[in-house]
């Protein structure tokens, strides 16, 4: 805090610095525009000085590294301690073509798993399904049955390695397959630490894949965390996730709120299905976007941790400083990777990581620069994740725990970033909660307006992309792409079949109809859900069952 | 307001839930005073046919970054020869890597605008290209 007759001598300086030095200057040389801002439109100032921050507070607003409101990092040593887990989003064509895109990633240094699944499994279809066609291992792996799951895995140090799966929908249904897979591999399921997304709210928001609407969505996902904290100590149920959220078009505050507000509903439906909070809330992590604004991505990743700590702490009176913090991965932004000039891309991905990086990340993905054509060859993927080494061990950003800590404008940058989404985070309280938020298409339309206006941005040249609407041309030699082998999807859906043939396809049909029971009653379906992979149910099966149990989502289509 | 009786329909095929792009050309086309029809996502081929149809489009516009162009965009072409929408002008745009634009084009459809595209370009080739039902472009 800074006294008032301080901060009187402070404004007076600057009153006498813009009346004399800056004037000359303008006279000089105008500024480049009459306003500056951020990539989602925050307008920032000329100058960030101390009496910017009039009531700041080191000790409440900062506090030190590990310790509340965790401003500065949730471990006190940061990187000096462990870097961030470098992680690369992989998956595509058939399980073995992922099984040696993983192994080849472990070998180069890569330190966690994340797999990517197609939208046939996303969106519970099995491959001979007719919504499937064109689609099989398309944007991510095709996985059907157990055995499917088995090969993806297979070799693999599942008891020392974590895997991410981006998947939410049919999440229980992947969970289940990867604990029975690793149960037939000889690893226990204490010994499995990872990541589903199980984010369904971000979906009805964004991504959209779903299957059952929201409210039963919300049903599974409490099953899914009542299962988990009983059975996977190592196993974070939901990673709230902001980045499909931004890559549909969201500001930065929009991101950060929208997926605290996600986080609160989650942790309500965990207190509803009779957790306390401190059993589950240590394992919510997140899961961030990082666009190229350098300081509102990091602003962003600070102002993040300091609201969630207050939000776990004082609204959900949690205890356990482990549920206080938020623990996040990023990822570089999808959305701003340019399909001219794909070289270019890497520079972008390496400013997006390093604002990662400054804002205190716990793990990493870098994109590849030709991913606006097709997923990522070897090549590419290799250059993103020599990225991340590269701002690891040369860059000099890890010797110190938030190195912006204090600046001036990152400080009044996370303030504001902060207030912002308190506002919204209110709003959708007003509303309800998110899930009301959801069915009312609020955050839907928020994003909506805000990617239009965006838009309009570029088109009127108030916002530059360099190569498409400035220094456009001419394309640098085209790269090469990942062709995704056309017979992918046959053999994939002739082992489906044949699995079908040969299971005892009794004991399926027993476990489906023990599922839906659970369903149709009430009870915890997770375990069911396990004794339908146990008896080679596939995806697509368990999935109608909930579907029968539920109905389908349908989303009104409003521009 | 130029052509205000052109009618088009801005469509999702396949199950990618990537709508962003498709929403903003649909805001745009609109903006500039085309009549927009948005069909929603995780479109089959034969759903967005029949909606050209019913809705009687001047034009499809198709957003698609699934990589499944090749399987279901020849086949929404043929279902609307088949349903003598066979006049109806068919643009698309999305992830669609610049080799698999010429077989695209063989299969009927008339543009591919690829990431990048300015709302500009789009709005005024829709201008050139699309004329209401009866007139010649």
């Amino acid at each position: 805090m800074i006294d008032p007759k301080q901060l009187e001598e402070l404004r007076q300086a600057r009153r006498q610095w813009e009346a004399t030095t800056l004037r000359g200057s303008l006279e000089q040389q105008p500024e480049r525009a009459l306003r500056f801002s951020t990539l989602s439109d925050m307008e920032i100032a000329r100058l960030y000085a101390p009496d910017d921050l009039p009531a700041f507070d080191p000790a409440r607003d900062l506090g030190l590294p590990g310790e509340y409101p965790f401003t500065r990092g949730i471990h006190s040593t940061m990187y000096r301690g462990r870097l961030w887990t470098m992680r690369q989003f992989a998956g595509f064509g058939s399980p073995e073509d992922s099984n040696r895109r993983f192994h080849y990633l472990l070998e180069h240094g890569q330190t966690g798993l994340s797999v990517a699944f197609d939208m046939p499994t996303l969106m519970g279809y099995d491959s001979d399904h007719a919504r499937a066609q064109g689609e099989v291992g398309r944007e991510g792996v095709a996985v059907d049955t157990l055995e499917d799951m088995e090969i993806l895995f297979r070799g693999l140090p599942l008891d020392r390695i974590t895997t991410s799966m981006t998947i939410n929908a049919p999440a229980n249904v992947l969970l289940a397959m990867y604990l029975v897979a690793a149960e037939r591999a000889g690893f226990r399921r204490d010994q499995l630490g990872g990541t589903t997304q199980t984010d369904m709210l971000k979906e009805f928001i964004a991504q959209k894949e779903w299957i059952v609407p929201p409210r039963p969505s919300m049903r599974l996902i409490q099953d899914m965390l009542a299962f988990g904290t009983r059975e996977l100590p190592r196993w974070n149920i939901i990673s709230i996730s902001g980045y499909h959220i931004r890559e549909a078009g969201a500001t930065a505050v929009q991101e950060l709120a929208f997926t605290l507000a996600d986080g609160i509903a989650y942790v309500q439906a965990g207190l509803d299905a009779g957790l306390a909070v401190d059993q589950f809330a240590p394992r919510l992590s997140f899961f961030f976007d990082c666009h190229n604004d350098l300081f509102e991505e990091i602003a962003k990743f600070r102002a993040a941790r300091r609201l969630w700590s207050r939000i776990m702490r004082e609204r959900f009176r949690a205890k356990s400083p482990r549920s206080w913090w938020l623990r996040f991965h990023t990822q570089t932004a999808g959305v701003s990777l340019t399909a001219q000039q794909p070289q270019n891309n890497i520079v972008r991905v390496t400013l997006q990581a390093l604002a990662a990086v400054l804002g205190g990340t716990q793990s990493l993905h870098t994109n590849s620069m030709d991913e606006t054509y097709a997923l990522p060859t070897e090549e590419a993927v290799m250059i993103a994740l020599r990225t991340q080494q590269i701002i690891a061990y040369e860059s000099g950003a890890t010797n110190t725990v938030d190195p912006l800590g204090g600046s001036y404008f990152v400080e009044a940058l996370t303030n504001r970033v902060e207030a912002e989404a308190e506002a919204y985070i209110r709003k959708i309280d007003d509303l309800g909660g998110m899930v009301r938020a959801v069915e009312l298409g609020y955050p839907q339309r928020e994003i909506a307006d805000a990617s239009y206006r965006y838009q309009q941005q570029l088109e009127r040249r108030e916002k530059i992309v360099v190569g498409i609407n400035e220094f456009a041309g001419p394309d640098v030699q085209p790269i090469q792409i990942l062709r995704i082998d056309p017979q992918v999807e046959r053999r994939q859906i002739e082992r489906l079949q044949r699995v079908r043939k040969e299971r005892d396809s009794r004991q399926a049909r027993r476990a489906l109809d023990a599922l839906q029971r659970a369903g149709e009653r009430g009870e915890n379906t997770m375990d069911r859900v396990v004794d339908c992979v146990r008896a080679a149910a596939t995806v697509g099966e368990i999935c109608d069952v909930f579907r029968t149990v539920y109905g389908e989502y349908r989303e009104p289509a409003i521009i | 307001m130029p052509d205000s009786k052109i009618r088009i329909v801005i469509a999702k095929p396949g199950l990618d839930g990537h709508d962003r792009g498709a929403k903003v050309v649909a805001r745009a086309l609109r903006d500039a005073g085309f009549e927009v029809i948005y069909t929603g996502l995780h479109q089959t081929p034969e759903m967005i046919a029949n909606a050209a149809i019913q809705e009687d489009a001047d034009a499809v516009g198709l957003s698609i970054l699934s990589g499944a162009h090749m399987t279901l965009l020849p086949r929404l072409m043929d279902l609307l020869r088949q349903k003598r929408g066979g006049e109806i002008v068919v643009f698309a745009g999305g992830i669609i890597p610049e080799e698999d634009i010429s077989a695209l084009k063989t299969s009927g459809i008339s543009e591919i605008f690829p990431p990048g595209t300015s709302l500009d370009v789009i709005v005024r080739w829709v201008r050139e290209h699309v004329k209401p039902h009866g007139v010649k472009a």
